[in-house]
């Protein structure tokens, strides 16, 4: 994405968020938001955003909403699954640090891969080097780097690929 | 129609609070701060969402900005969980004793250093 729609993208992104956390359209207000989101946005050209390396429009939709649904699910899985192992008088954990792969290339989808992983059930992103995360597992079912990709990864990874191509 | 969302309010914010009250119960529980830190991240994001919601139904009003909350929640939660455990490793902080494997280690292999004797695992 080029610098300039890069920091566009980033102010509307601000703007917006600073004009539904104040709730009100008044004109003193908007004016002291586009003052702020254009100066954060000037001075912050490198950071990242969530509109970086985005797909085209229509194919991303359709992900983004399998990838929000998948992720809500597996988020009350990992809510249950964790209750019943704290709940459990013998504690059943199995836990150790494995390694898995990602096919992303790009830093945000990775980002989003990374933290969709840290909540799911009883995983946790400890360090992301290049293709390599090494995520910590509190019921390992397998240490091998396919198998454990497999289970941890695949899932979010198809609908980030489509979005983030 | 407001007694019926009140109704669904409370109940999804005691749904929240009991899976903050486990998510606390399993910070107790786990053998280290590895698993401590997965209690945490989980029952915290579940529990405050669905808290969240509550307040939402509660006070309909709130709802946008009861939204940015959980947003910002859902991005904040994840890296602040990641940063910790990557800390504690890096800091040779090392993994419970019933830990089956560690990659992170066997490819750092100088981030852990070797286990002290009487460590407590």
């Amino acid at each position: 994405m080029s610098k300039a729609r890069h920091t566009i993208a980033l102010f509307a992104t601000l703007f917006v968020f600073w004009v539904l956390l104040n709730g009100t359209l008044a004109p003193d207000t908007l004016v002291i938001g586009v003052l702020v989101a254009l100066a954060i946005a000037l001075l912050f050209p490198n950071s990242l955003s969530a509109l970086d390396d985005l797909a085209p429009l229509p194919r991303v939709a359709g992900a983004v909403v399998r990838f929000l649904a998948y992720f809500i699910i597996q988020l009350v899985k990992a809510n249950v699954a964790l209750a019943y192992v704290v709940l459990a008088p013998s504690l059943p954990i199995n836990p150790g640090i494995v390694k898995v792969r990602t096919k992303l290339k790009s830093p945000v989808g990775r980002l989003l891969l990374a933290n969709a992983i840290t909540l799911t059930p009883g995983t946790l992103s400890v360090q992301l080097e290049d293709e390599f995360l090494y995520v910590h597992w509190v019921t390992v079912d397998s240490d091998d780097i396919e198998a454990a990709t497999a289970s941890i990864v695949a899932g979010f990874e198809k609908e980030l690929e489509v979005i983030y191509g | 129609m407001g007694t019926l969302l009140d109704l669904l309010g409370g109940l999804l914010l005691v749904a929240g609070t009991t899976f903050l009250l486990l998510g606390g119960l399993g910070l107790v529980r786990m053998p280290d701060v590895y698993n401590r830190i997965q209690a945490g991240t989980k029952a915290t994001t579940l529990g405050t969402l669905l808290t969240l919601a509550g307040a939402a139904c509660l006070q309909p009003g709130w709802t946008i900005k009861l939204g940015l909350i959980g947003l910002f929640l859902l991005f904040t939660n994840p890296l602040s969980s990641q940063v910790l455990a990557r800390a504690a490793h890096r800091g040779g902080l090392h993994p419970a004793g019933v830990t089956k494997v560690d990659r992170l280690a066997e490819d750092n292999p100088r981030e852990l250093g070797p286990k002290e004797l009487g460590e407590p695992s």
